[in-house]
């Protein structure tokens, strides 16, 4: 027999764990699934409130809403407006809300609701068309003016945003010349900006933001400047000439020519209100992954049913880890090597206490009966088979005095599997007969230890969480068991037992 | 309570658990050929090829209806042995010392008949002392007169010698001696006393009962320390025997020294236990290394006898 290298075992495992690990981080970071149970999320719905008045007329009202607008992303979108037919159109002008309904006349509301929640995500989008700046006229004089405010900025400017700064600059009224003087009227200033920008060879737009704000009602937009430098739109406050998107602004429209087109109504005007809410950042994640297809990654796609046996299935793993570790490491025995794990499982739906109780009541009448058992010299499969209907006799009979008694708690008896419960009572009562009572004791206390320690381990909120949304972090586990049998140092209890070599020292 | 520094048990080179499993059960005990060991009607067999005596085989029964064939056997027995093959830890063995008229005299003294020992054949067959309850064979065995000389240190049961063999070198001995506390039985754990005997020539060397360590034995009252094993080199040679008969790197053999046939092996073990490193005052560690280390192993059981005798005497 050769001693093989150990290396490829440990290099296996470590690929093993860094797996587990990386691939649970990434699930974090791309899906958003937590780390913590209790973690919450801020959420902003937004309600956009559409007011028009019917005139007898088949009516399409069309409004703009917001498609990938920077720093949030959207998990819900829904329209309430009875009698209308809702649908939501995607053209390369953006995503529009279209209602539409025959025979319309009077006041009509018409809402559109949709969540956001604020994501740190600044890549720039992938654009389908490299936008390019449009072709604009001037009559004299005013041609002569543009042309000598531009020069100005670009001289004073080296690049598309600086050259913006500086336009947006002297646009403003402390610093008019006579020149934008004559170019500005006040409603036309942002329009103005955005064309002598173009005529600059630099493709501008106008976008519109709302200013999120907790519960707050009847809310407009705000018009925003954006130029596009080559790479992605970068949005300027048209005052300022800040640049950027302020915290806590939803540009709602980008793109777009118009907010609202309103076919076959009068008087149409577009309000905003909103409200901060809190989410679960777990229930969150699971509304995204749907929405982006990456849900078949997770249990969450089973029924109910099966979810709450996989919730059960997955925390196995790491009884199994805790009992490794006991025996192996601290050196704790107990009877039967994976019974304890079982035990904590039937712990976790009866609860510590309850569940402690019945099974040490069961167990020990079972003890009792067994000793009836012993005396009749049966053999060994009709004696176990005995003892299964004896231990689902005794189960059922502390239900119903549990029950009669009051405590709804005798039925969690019925959580204990019955079979296992059979082959514990069979074992301590061989051990019992054979090695006596002191090492029943030791075993027996020591298999429930350790499925208390299991119990404790399982029970915890975290480890329900993340075995069951970060599946893969099984791989640490078993990366760790398998490391765990190579483990060839002292247990725990070894260094007790190894003590009175002291002497020989 | 009493602890132990790691550090001190890995300076007296103290074998443990995990790594005798890993590194020597794991690495040197081929599977195939733990069923020789767990059988004890195979190992009686292929032992005996080697020239490895054991005690007497008297009758096998391995089906219910030769259990009739078993009371005309035994008729005109004195003692005997009762043993389900694939028993372990003393479990289901039934050791009959004598008669007196039907009746047969356990070697607790209690009196037992016929019917019972037959009751007990057929618990043996349905698998009740065997591993996992599977099926077994019940094997009836001479029964082993002890040595007077050992026999006396003993409180009832007979003393046996369990040597470790590594890779067919013995490396290192012990003498079990049952007690009231151990139930006649010679089980460390269930309170026999282990005497650490001298690799090199067989003279005991301390003595413990659970794990504390004694000069005494608790109920004889005799000193444990001077006791001698006779033909230890023997004996030695005997257990490095098993080795080639086997094939497994690391075992426990149990000798017991009967007083008409000397030597005889009682059974073969693949999982030896680590006590017998308390009873010595010293670790197995050193001794297993310098095995391995062995640039040239020696070939026949008779020299790797003498190479351990001379390499692991204690001073
Ligand atoms: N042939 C025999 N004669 C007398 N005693 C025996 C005989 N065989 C076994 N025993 C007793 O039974 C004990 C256990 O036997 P053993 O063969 O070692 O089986 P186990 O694998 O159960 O330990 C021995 O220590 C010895 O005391
Ligand atoms: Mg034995």
């Amino acid at each position: 027999m050769t001693t093989r290298s150990r290396i490829p075992f440990y290099v296996a495992v470590l690929l093993l764990i860094g797996a587990g690990i990386a691939l649970a981080i990434w699930r974090h970071v791309e899906l958003g699934i937590p780390w913590l149970t209790g973690e919450q999320r801020p959420v902003w719905m937004v309600e956009a409130r559409v007011d028009f008045e019917g005139t007898e007329e088949p009516v399409l009202a069309s409004l703009n809403i917001p498609e990938q607008p920077p720093g949030f992303s959207i998990i819900s979108e829904q329209a309430a407006s009875p009698g209308y037919g809702f649908s939501i159109v995607e053209n390369s002008g953006g995503r529009r809300a279209e209602w539409s309904k025959r025979d319309v006349s009077g006041p009509q509301t018409l809402y559109f609701k949709a969540q956001f929640i604020p994501t740190d995500d600044s890549r720039p989008r992938r654009l389908a068309r490299e936008p390019q700046p449009r072709e604009m006229f001037w009559e004299e004089p005013q041609a002569t003016a543009v042309r000598e405010v531009l020069t100005q900025a670009r001289e004073r400017s080296s690049t598309p945003e600086s050259m913006t700064r500086e336009l947006i600059r002297l646009m403003q009224p402390d610093t008019r010349t006579q020149n934008t003087t004559l170019l500005v009227a006040e409603e036309n200033y942002l329009q103005l900006v955005v064309d002598m920008l173009n005529h600059a060879g630099i493709p501008a737009r106008t976008a519109d933001g709302l200013r999120l704000e907790d519960a707050r009602r009847r809310q407009q937009l705000m018009p925003f400047l954006q130029i596009y430098n080559g790479e992605d739109w970068l949005t300027f406050d048209p005052q300022t000439a800040e640049q950027g998107v302020p915290e806590n602004l939803l540009l709602w429209r980008q793109g777009s020519e118009s907010l609202l087109d309103v076919v076959g109504g009068d008087n149409s005007e577009v309000s905003f209100s909103m409200l901060r809410q809190t989410v679960p950042a777990l229930q969150l994640a699971t509304m995204q992954a749907e929405s982006n297809g990456l849900g078949f990654l997770s249990f969450y796609e089973l029924p109910i049913e099966e979810q709450s046996m996989f919730r059960m299935l997955l925390l196995l793993p790491l009884g199994a880890l805790i009992v490794a570790f006991m025996r192996m490491v601290i050196g704790i025995r107990t009877s039967g090597t994976f019974m304890p794990v079982l035990i904590a499982v039937a712990f976790v739906q009866t609860t510590l206490l309850p569940g402690l109780i019945a099974f040490l009541s069961v167990v020990a009448i079972g003890l009792l009966m067994r000793g009836y058992l012993s005396s009749l010299n049966l053999l060994l499969v009709s004696r176990i088979s005995a003892l299964i209907i004896l231990v689902i006799f005794i189960t059922a009979g502390l239900s119903i005095i549990g029950y009669q008694m009051g405590f709804n708690t005798g039925m969690t008896v019925t959580f204990f599997p019955m079979v296992i419960i059979a082959w514990t009572i069979e074992r301590m009562s061989i051990l019992w007969e054979e090695e006596g009572v002191r090492e029943v004791m030791i075993q027996g206390s020591g298999s429930l230890f350790v499925a208390i320690c299991a119990y404790l381990v399982m029970s915890a909120p975290l480890a329900g969480h993340l075995t069951f949304n970060f599946p893969e972090l099984h791989l640490v586990i078993l990366g760790f068991i398998l490391l765990m049998g190579q483990y060839t140092g002292y247990k725990l209890s070894e260094l007790r037992r190894f003590s009175p070599m002291k002497v020989y020292d | 309570m009493e602890w132990i520094s790691p550090r001190r048990l890995k300076r007296l080179g103290m074998l443990n658990m995990n790594r005798r499993n890993v590194d020597y059960i794991a690495r040197y005990n081929e599977r195939s050929s733990y069923p020789l060991v767990d059988n004890k009607l195979k190992t009686k067999l292929v032992v005996a090829e080697y020239g490895v005596k054991t005690p007497r085989l008297l009758q096998i029964v391995r089906e219910q209806h030769e259990i009739s064939h078993f009371r005309e056997m035994a008729e005109d027995l004195k003692g005997f042995a009762i043993k389900p093959a694939k028993g372990s830890g003393g479990k289901g063995i039934t050791v009959i010392t004598g008669r007196d008229g039907d009746e047969y005299i356990k070697a607790s003294g209690a009196r037992v008949d016929a019917p019972y020992l037959e009751r007990h054949l057929t618990n043996i067959l349905a698998g009740l002392y065997s591993l996992a309850g599977t099926p077994d064979v019940a094997i009836v065995e001479n029964l082993v007169q002890s040595d007077p000389d050992l026999a006396r240190y003993s409180h009832q049961g007979v003393p046996d010698i369990r040597i470790v063999v590594f890779q067919g070198y013995p490396v290192m001995a012990m003498l079990r001696l049952a007690t009231t506390a151990s139930d006649g039985k010679a089980n460390l754990h269930q309170g026999a006393v282990g005497v650490g005997l001298d690799i090199g020539t067989g003279r005991s060397l301390n003595a413990v009962q659970f794990n504390r360590p004694i000069t005494l034995h608790p109920d004889t009252g005799l000193a444990l320390e001077n006791i001698e094993i006779a033909a230890w080199d023997e004996m030695l040679e005997m257990a490095s025997r098993c080795y080639e008969a086997t094939g497994l790197g690391y075992m426990g053999v149990d000798l017991v020294v009967d007083a008409n046939e000397g030597p005889l092996l009682l059974e073969l073990n693949a999982r030896p236990g680590l006590a017998i490193q308390m009873a010595n005052g010293c670790g197995l560690l050193p001794r297993l290394r310098a095995i391995e280390n062995l640039k040239r192993p020696h070939f026949s059981p008779g020299e790797r006898a003498q190479f351990a005798m001379e390499t692991f005497a204690s001073r």
